[in-house]
């Protein structure tokens, strides 16, 4: 059975390092912030100048100085601090922060990364804070849906798309695989019980490689 | 003596001039300076270059500005957002120039401004569309391409409180791009929630002190 997005998210979240900072994208990323393990102490950042993003306000709490880059409104941890945006992308650009999960359209068999526009000339493009991350974090991560709603597969030779940067992403995680970009190329780490590597291969544009030591992508029921 | 305040909105936008680029904060509706903007409609300049993260949101604040007609160009990282209407029809009739810029770079291009630069070399956006025809550098053994300082005639700013001389505190995530505009643009003018006395804010919490300042406004929630 594929995941659902919670559960894409939770799956992610497994692999967080206790105290690591990391910034969570848009979309499907947004919602590992649910999911991160109780035992680790992880410090959310946020592009618009938040280090410590706490959970959701409940509706009489809500504060509208206070959100995160989506713009849905947040609340702050014990302990977490606000910058102003040239720092909070010093803090991006400059290695500070160990991991950024982001969301894609397109991810290469080389790493390359395409989450920005696609040039659909009724839609204005915008880059927001992609490139920045995709180039400054220590390490990208991406959380995506295997294949489009079409079912085009969305791991490619080459994206599609324009490029928000070249050879950055390392892990992917999608609703049927984790899967690891290496020198070597993608390599199968976890797949989906009940799910052939060729029904993956069928789905994925990029050859794949299985892990010697391939596993069972198991997820709680969320 | 030192007074920055003045009395109207009308005051605090006065003389900005046809064609001027303005710097205009906030992420979203967050520290964005509302009633400035809407300022800048009864004030009457057009022509205007607009640099903002973001492209308006409903109809009011930027949206209302662009809604009026008088930006013919916008220079942001992230025009598209829910309730960006204003910006989508207007970009859809072809009249509003879009230039694109990485929200990271565009801060730092502001900085460099403000801090007397003549630009910087970075990572971003180098392989990608963003980085045609800039001049590519390689340094340390990693590609960057030129990025040059971004200047504003005006910034246009939101603050929590301010005092007389212009010192400014921030409320959570409202700082956002204020600091960095208030230091870019040869008019800085801010609407702050309340203003107090001299002497009043703590020196260890002034984010934004005095001398970036040029005009302060209060604007009560």
């Amino acid at each position: 059975m594929p995941l659902n997005r919670r559960q894409i998210a939770w799956r992610a979240a497994q692999d967080l390092k206790d105290g690591a900072y990391v910034n969570l994208g848009i979309g499907l990323p947004t919602l590992v912030a649910d999911f991160i393990p109780t035992d680790r102490e992880i410090v959310l950042h946020s592009e618009n100048g938040v280090l410590g993003v706490g959970p959701a306000p409940s509706d009489n709490e809500v504060d509208w100085d206070l959100i995160n880059a989506g713009k849905q409104p947040i609340t702050l941890v014990t302990g977490g601090s606000y910058v102003h945006h040239t720092d909070s992308f010093l803090m991006i650009r400059g290695g500070h922060l160990d991991l950024a999960l982001l969301g894609a359209f397109e991810v290469s068999e080389k790493g390359d990364l395409a989450n920005w526009t696609t040039d659909d000339p009724g839609f204005p493009p915008g880059v927001g804070g992609a490139m920045d991350l995709a180039v400054g974090a220590k390490e990208i991560r991406v959380l995506v849906e295997h294949t489009t709603k079409g079912g085009a597969p969305r791991i490619r030779r080459r994206c599609q798309y324009p490029l928000t940067a070249a050879a950055v992403v390392r892990r992917i995680y999608t609703d049927l695989a984790v899967i690891d970009v290496t020198a070597e190329g993608l390599v199968v780490r976890e797949l989906v019980e009940d799910f052939e590597l060729a029904a993956l291969q069928a789905r994925t544009e990029a050859a794949l490689h299985p892990a010697p030591d391939l596993k069972a992508l198991r997820t709680p029921v969320l | 003596m030192i007074d920055k305040r003045v009395r109207s909105l009308v005051e605090a936008v006065a003389g900005i001039p046809d064609g001027a680029t303005i710097l205009c904060a906030g992420f979203g509706g967050a520290g964005l300076p509302d009633a400035l903007c809407e300022a800048v409609i009864k004030q009457g300049a057009r022509d205007l270059t607009v640099v903002a993260n973001n492209a308006g949101t409903g109809r009011t604040g930027l949206a209302a500005l662009l809604a009026a007609g008088r930006v013919r160009r916008i220079i942001c990282s992230f025009p598209r957002s829910s309730g960006s209407v204003v910006f989508e029809e207007l970009y859809a009739a072809g009249r509003i120039e879009l230039e694109l810029v990485p929200q990271g770079i565009i801060s730092e291009r502001m900085r460099c401004a403000a801090a007397g630069l003549g630009g910087f070399y970075s990572p971003v956006s180098v392989g990608t569309r963003l980085a045609e025809g800039k001049e590519h550098r390689e340094i340390d053994g990693r590609m960057h391409v030129l990025e040059k300082p971004l200047k504003g005639d005006v910034a246009l700013l939101s603050a929590e409180r301010g005092d007389r001389w212009g010192n400014l505190t921030y409320r959570k995530s409202a700082r956002n791009f204020n600091p960095t505009m208030a230091m870019a643009a040869d008019l800085s003018v801010v609407q702050v929630r309340r203003i107090v006395e001299l002497g009043e804010l703590d020196p260890e919490m002034i984010v934004t002190p005095g001398i970036f300042i040029d005009r302060i406004v209060e604007v009560p929630r």
